[in-house]
């Protein structure tokens, strides 16, 4: 099996080619940038770089993973309409990887407790929590827009031997979750290698989901924003108040 | 050397409200136009929301592209090159369309050609009208957009004259919106102007010094406010059909008598409208009695070629595919875009 992953969600652009044959898995090729360009500049180019250098038919790619979100809105959609693309003209399925679901399976088969936490704004991160067991994601906590009092809530409710804590939103609380979580629990950082969204991450997660059948067509694909537009938002305010 | 006959074009147009797809062939004609209108969405909110434009066009782009394939009984390997709308317009829509075409031109190793939202308005003109070739003037007037442009040759262009301030059908949405019409504003204040007079009110005519075929839409719309304000503080009543047929008048002939103005002096003998208020009646009507008046050619597209749509977008992405012009896989969105720009 042969996955196409690309992920643009957040400050970096990665895309990826991974396989798997038997026992044999490998990532083939993998491009990550996280530079001042726009995702809509680098995204595709980069996949035209990975492409060329492995002579990979792209006829052979059996499924196109896309990492479907949170994140920034236009980003989410910048890899939403490349993977639809690729999709409709291929004619493959794509597999829809929840974005903080990928960010966790970086650290996967740890015995700590995984903790993404993406900088949101207003008040609030985009975060799950996950363990792993017997070489299997659980997903305690699913992605959800949460403010950082609440994580802490959250966290403390589950036995761990410490809590790894990784994404863009780590600089943005690190000094918040340490004064809270410090005394309770052992916590630790990502370093930056580990830190971002990997394609090969969201490929690897990715073959596991085409596996169990979570396939949807490239014309059903949708981001998943976790939120609704500013004006939605507003609107629904408004309406509440009136009623 | 055998040379294949015919150029199949798939264009994609997203830079506002309408998700679109189109199959054109030879740039002229249309095998299939198929339009994803979000108006009714945007209506709860008295005008286009990008973050829910952006958000309708991700959800539509795939069936508007599969249904404009199929309506046109062709597939994506029949396909020579790919249109886009690259600008201007509203940055998230555009990049929807952008990064959707480019992924199909990459994967079918295609042409991928980026297309100006206001040089396929122009181009909307070439699909009825087989025998129209530039040089002509057009004038392209919408709800983003007013502008009067001199097509000296496919895909070169000369702008005469834009707007100053509010696009043309910008005027109309917000005065549509003051005599409580509502959203979008240019077929209501059309429909309702036939019941008016057009001289009961006289609203002013902007012409603006130094720049003869510039455009200015604000002060007539200040008017028309001004005007209901006064009759609302005297408690006298006012006629919603006379404000929309006097100001409807004051815009029409602005448009004409500079558009007119143009192709006298620019020595040419062809006139075209483009954009949304292209469709609008009186605007048509005036543009045609004053083209015959001045024994000039007068051209316009059906109302379906005047609303945004691929159709346009395939029939200029077509001139340019013959020019040579090719973009590559960074291309990106680019809001304000100008026109002639590469």
């Amino acid at each position: 099996m042969r996955v196409l992953a690309v992920d643009s969600s957040g400050l970096v652009a990665t895309v990826a080619i991974v396989e798997e044959n038997g026992p044999e898995a490998r990532t083939v090729a993998e491009y990550t940038t996280n530079f001042k360009k726009t995702h809509s500049q680098t995204l595709l180019p980069m996949l035209d770089e990975i492409v060329k250098m492995t002579e990979i038919d792209l006829n052979t790619i059996d499924a196109i993973a896309v990492s479907g979100g949170p994140g920034s809105f236009t980003g989410l959609r910048i890899g939403s309409a490349t993977a639809k693309g690729l999709g409709l003209a291929l004619g493959k399925p794509l597999i829809h990887v929840p974005t903080v679901d990928g960010l966790a399976y970086n650290f996967c088969y740890t015995d700590q407790i995984v903790c993404p936490i993406m900088d949101a704004r207003r008040g609030q991160v985009y975060t799950g929590i996950y363990r792993f067991e017997n070489e299997r994601m659980i997903v305690l906590e699913e992605q959800m827009a949460i403010g950082i009092e609440e994580l802490v809530d959250k966290l403390c409710q589950y036995e761990d031997n410490g809590v790894i804590f990784l994404g863009d939103g780590v600089p943005v609380h690190r000094e918040r979750l340490e004064k809270e979580l410090m005394r309770e629990r052992k916590i630790s950082f990502a370093p930056a290698h580990m830190n971002y969204q990997r394609a090969s991450t969201v490929g690897a997660l990715g073959m596991l989901y085409f596996k169990e059948g979570k396939i949807e067509t490239a014309a059903e694909h949708r981001p998943d924003y976790l939120r609704v537009s500013q004006a939605e938002r507003e609107r629904a305010e408004r309406e509440q108040r009136k009623a | 050397m055998e040379t294949k006959k015919d150029v199949l074009i798939l264009a994609i147009e997203s830079s506002c409200d309408e998700t679109a797809a189109a199959v054109v062939k030879n740039g002229r004609e249309v095998l299939s136009n198929v339009i994803s209108s979000q108006i009714e969405l945007h209506k709860l909110y008295g005008g286009v929301v990008p973050e829910i434009a952006s958000r309708k066009h991700i959800e539509k782009i795939n069936q508007v592209i599969e249904e404009a394939l199929e309506t046109a009984g062709v597939t994506l390997d029949d396909i020579d090159a790919i249109g886009v709308t690259y600008g201007p317009g509203l940055v998230g829509a555009l990049l929807v369309g952008v990064a959707e075409a480019k992924a199909i031109a990459f994967a079918k190793n295609i042409p991928l050609v980026g297309v100006h939202h206001i040089e396929g308005h122009i181009s909307a003109n070439y699909i009825e009208n087989k025998e129209l070739e530039p040089p002509f003037l057009c004038l392209v007037v919408s709800g983003g957009h007013t502008h009067l442009v001199c097509v000296k040759d496919y895909g070169e262009y000369e702008i005469l004259g834009r707007t100053r301030d509010d696009a043309a059908g910008e005027a109309f949405d917000k005065v549509a919106r003051a005599i409580g019409l509502g959203y979008p504003g240019g077929p209501k204040i059309d429909k309702l102007s036939k019941e008016g007079n057009p001289d009961a009110i006289a609203f002013p005519r902007a012409h603006i010094a130094g720049s003869e075929y510039d455009f200015s839409f604000s002060g007539v719309k200040s008017a028309v406010l001004n005007y209901i304000n006064g009759c609302q503080m005297k408690g006298t009543p006012y006629n919603r059909a006379d404000i929309a047929a006097s100001f409807q008048k004051a815009v029409t002939d602005v448009l004409v008598d500079n558009a007119i103005h143009g192709v006298k002096e620019y020595g040419l003998n062809k006139l075209a409208i483009a954009g949304g208020v292209a469709s609008n009646s009186t605007l048509r009507a005036a543009m045609a009695e004053a083209c015959a008046e001045n024994g000039i050619e007068f051209y316009y597209p059906s109302p379906i070629f005047c609303t945004d749509n691929a159709a346009m977008i395939g029939a200029a992405a077509y001139y340019e595919y013959l020019a040579g012009t090719r973009h590559g896989w960074d291309l990106n969105a680019v809001p304000n875009l100008r026109l002639g720009e590469r």
